[in-house]
């Protein structure tokens, strides 16, 4: 996919920069590229690279009970591997923020994509996430830091949906 | 219930998982403790509460990964996450992730009984050859060991609490102690751990400063 280009990846970093943010958990998605590369170049910030995204719901609750704060980065796919473990958190009252981009949802190519991103938030509600879509790159900065303020300050699941159409699409032909 | 008979045909399993976990933890000091789910959580519990227990009811396959977020929060604490073979077999990513982040103060200890004692005692893997240990040496941990007898508890022991990342698989009797039951209060549990460990200011803050930080 192509980098995200609007900036918008920089103004979401100084949000999780002014959040506090101390652990950053990832499975890379291209339009999450730039912002793991900043959180990375931030001593501050623990960047963990996970075999799956529900390594980082745990990762998440384990880092507020030792007093830091995670926000998890992942792909709209990586969504449903998730659910089961959003319990723990959701049923502990304990923050998480998770800032999806989304696939099959705006001007995909790939129809293997569709069933996921489709059910994005559906599965997300289910277990009783809070879901933010944004589809304008000048709104997810801003969504990023109220849905940081909501998960840290009343102990809840929010999850941030960067719509196919803020990132822009897949380059296939790199 | 009766487990002699749903045993593998593994070599017979001596240990008792109790006085194992018992020994374990009167070594803790401050040490911080996640539990697996089911009899890891109600064996943690038996040997004496402790707010510095988090006792784990949802997420199967993530207690690894839990213990591993509070190990890089807290990298002068030793992080013990004290979980269960079948546990332990939902997550064998984070083995590879854990043994990739190396956090030198978290010990995983598995006490593996080779059955799913929750759901009718039905064989897990480890019990067919499947060598936690082993996976958990070829994914990279610095130290990786599996005891199936008293004898070598000694050493695991110390294993246990000593430099890490350390993952100690400890062959033990599927049969089922008396069950005690910890609390299952999520929210209690989350601030009895936060409040001992960060102290109330941190963990209940009276004011919710505006946006901040360094």
């Amino acid at each position: 996919m192509a980098e995200a280009t609007s900036g918008w990846p920089d103004d979401v970093y100084s949000q999780l920069e002014a959040a506090g943010i101390r652990q950053v958990s990832y499975v890379p998605d291209a339009g999450h590229s730039r912002l793991i590369q900043r959180c990375q170049a931030n001593p501050a910030m623990r960047t963990v690279s996970l075999t799956t995204e529900e390594e980082g719901v745990a990762l998440g609750l384990g880092a507020w009970l030792g007093g830091d704060r995670h926000v998890l980065l992942l792909q709209s796919s990586g969504v449903g591997n998730t659910i089961n473990m959003l319990a723990a958190p959701i049923e502990m009252r304990v923050p998480l923020l998770m800032l999806v981009t989304m696939r099959g949802e705006w001007a995909e190519l790939n129809p293997w994509q569709l069933p996921m991103g489709q059910g994005t938030r559906a599965a997300l509600e289910s277990v009783g996430t809070l879901v933010y879509p944004v589809d304008q790159p000048a709104e997810i900065a801003p969504t990023v830091g109220a849905a940081a303020t909501m998960a840290f300050n009343t102990g809840r699941a929010v999850a941030v949906l960067i719509g196919q159409r803020a990132i822009g699409a897949k380059n296939w032909n790199k | 219930m009766a487990s002699a008979n749903l045993r593998s045909n593994a070599a017979p399993v001596q240990m008792l998982r109790r006085p194992l976990i018992e020994a374990i933890l009167e070594r803790r000091a401050d040490a911080l403790v996640i539990t697996g789910l089911g009899t890891t959580c109600y064996d943690v519990f038996s040997a004496g509460d402790n707010p510095l227990n988090f006792y784990n009811w949802a997420g199967m396959g993530g207690a690894a990964m839990v213990a591993c977020g509070l190990a890089l929060a807290q990298p002068k604490r030793r992080v013990l996450c004290i979980t269960g073979d079948g546990e332990m077999l939902m997550g064998l990513g984070s083995l590879a992730t854990i043994a990739c982040e190396k956090p030198v103060n978290l010990s995983i200890v598995v006490m593996d009984n080779e059955h799913y004692v929750e759901t009718g005692m039905q064989g897990t893997h480890t019990g067919r050859g499947v060598d936690l240990a082993g996976i958990a040496r070829a994914a990279g941990f610095p130290v990786a060991g599996c005891v199936s007898a008293q004898e070598g508890f000694a050493a695991a022991l110390e294993a246990i609490y000593g430099p890490g990342p350390v993952f100690m698989n400890l062959k033990v009797d599927p049969a089922q102690p008396p069950m005690t039951l910890p609390m299952r209060d999520g929210p209690y549990i989350r601030s009895r751990f936060r409040d001992a460990l960060l102290g109330p200011a941190v963990a209940h803050p009276v004011m919710i400063p505006a946006a901040k930080q360094p």
